[in-house]
């Protein structure tokens, strides 16, 4: 090698570099060209089982889990504008009890409620807006009220204390025979303006709320 | 390195030559001494096991190397919170196993199946007991074995990697014990989950995503309990386990520190000399 001079070695054909072995025309060595295929081949014999398996795992976050359906919670006649009446829906019905949640209902009331005119009845999701527990409503003082860390809404699910975000979910509501039925959630930002459904502890004002955005789950 | 050359306790070593040499009580060319009786035959057996396992693995000399290596001066009971925190994982991977024995993991039968070990299985509920006061022990002993590390200043050149390891270990601790706090199924694990996985979800842009790999879905569902038991006693446990053998490696490789105080006073001495 060391005879060879330098410009020889920059050389594309392995004959003038002085491989041993060396074929004419011969440009990648029979070497190099069986560890790459080697090396291909097990990144493809990899690929072939990992790939499958990591979108098995991560195939949920893409699909919309929660396809729409309307539940039946009672007729007309059971609610009023005054007060919450707590009912049981299914989010979740293939695990039995497990998938079940309280929704508070009442009659939109047009001289309290400065939002979402268009549904005839609000539908408080239970889910606290910080991180998930369950909110109970008091109609003493007109407040949902959440065990796990204070916090605190008033009658519309504004925030009124404590470490929430934003105003607790709600569902749509609609008339059919004159039974209410509830349908898929929606979140809510501090003007009670409607946006798709996301996670407890995702804000929705200002800047914040592009930093937690819609997903293809819900 | 110098160890001891001779490390097998007296009774373990052979008392016959090596293969090849005769050493005239076998072969035909015994001559005519007694032949052993029963016991020395079974005092032998042990002997020729360890002799027969040694010589076609080469155990031995890394074993001498491993359990035999010298330790610091000053080298205290402080040193053992590593192993101690080594068989506590040892013991939570012994009685998960027969744990999961008897545990479903299905939103329907999770919580029956749990009290089922508790109430019906025979042991059931020592063995749950020590899998869960386990946990928490591990927990306990993974945070004092890293203040004794980081209090002697045994994470320093050239140890930086194994304290990384130990951080990775430490935090695959805690999603075993996120993971296997939902399994028991009642009330407060259910709920505790719910918040475990919406804290998830209020990390910036990927947390939402993160929430929903976990739950498997938007909301909390079929998959989800699987997913934690999966998580569980598959994928962490070998991940901690691989980890473990990583850790034991380096520790081996570079030898433990002495104690601060110790250095302290070489100093000193260093001083009197010149």
């Amino acid at each position: 090698m060391a005879q060879s001079p330098p410009n020889r070695r920059k050389s594309r054909y392995t004959a003038d570099r002085n491989v041993p072995g060396a074929f004419e025309g011969e440009t990648v060595t029979r070497r190099a060209f069986m560890t790459g295929g080697a090396m291909a081949a097990g990144g493809i014999a990899t690929a072939a089982f990992a790939l499958p398996a990591l979108g098995f795992a991560l195939g949920p976050i893409l699909e919309d889990t929660t396809p729409e359906r309307w539940q039946d919670v009672g007729p007309e006649d059971d609610f009023d504008d005054q007060t919450y009446v707590p009912k049981v829906i299914s989010l979740a019905p293939q695990i039995g009890d497990v998938g079940k949640t309280t929704v508070y209902v009442r009659r939109h009331n047009p001289q309290r409620d400065t939002s979402n005119e268009d549904l005839p009845y609000v539908a408080i999701s239970t889910r606290c807006a910080h991180l998930g527990c369950p909110v109970r409503y008091f109609q003493a003082s007109r407040r949902f009220v959440c065990p796990c860390h204070g916090g605190v809404y008033g009658f519309q699910g504004e925030v009124v204390g404590g470490p929430p975000v934003r105003p607790l979910d709600r569902f749509y509501t609609r008339v059919r025979k004159g039974r209410v039925q509830l349908g898929d959630r929606f979140s809510l930002n501090s003007k009670l303006e409607r946006f798709s459904p996301r996670d407890p502890s995702n804000h929705l004002d200002g800047l914040w709320q592009y930093l937690y955005p819609a997903r293809p789950t819900t | 390195m110098k160890v001891p050359s001779r490390s097998r306790r007296k009774g373990l070593r052979p008392t016959r030559g090596q293969p090849g040499s005769r050493d005239g009580r076998n072969g035909p060319e015994g001559n005519g001494a007694a032949a052993p009786g029963v016991k020395e035959q079974a005092a032998e057996a042990g002997a020729s096991i360890v002799g027969w396992l040694d010589e076609r693995t080469g155990a031995s000399p890394f074993l001498r190397g491993f359990l035999f290596r010298k330790v610091p001066k000053g080298t205290n009971w402080y040193y053992t919170l590593g192993t101690a925190t080594m068989f506590a994982f040892l013991s939570q991977a012994v009685t998960g196993v027969f744990l999961a024995m008897f545990y479903e993991p299905d939103p329907t039968r999770a919580y029956e199946s749990a009290s089922h070990i508790t109430n019906d299985v025979f042991l059931g509920e020592l063995v749950r007991g020590m899998h869960k006061w386990g946990a928490t022990v591990m927990v306990v002993l993974i945070f004092l074995h890293m203040g004794r590390t980081f209090v002697f200043g045994a994470y320093k050149y050239p140890r930086e990697l194994n304290w990384i390891i130990g951080v990775v270990l430490l935090v695959l601790t805690l999603v075993m014990a996120l993971t296997g706090y939902l399994l028991p199924f009642d009330q407060r694990s259910f709920w505790a989950t719910v918040v475990a996985v919406n804290i998830n979800a209020s990390g910036p842009v990927v947390g939402p995503y993160l929430a929903d790999f976990l739950r498997a879905g938007a909301e909390f569902g079929t998959t989800t309990i699987a997913r934690f038991y999966a998580i569980h006693m598959l994928l962490v446990p070998v991940a901690i386990a691989a980890l473990i053998g990583a850790h034991l490696y380096l520790v081996a490789k570079l030898g433990t520190t002495a104690p601060p105080w110790l250095k302290a006073e070489k100093k000193e001495l260093l001083k009197e000399e010149i």
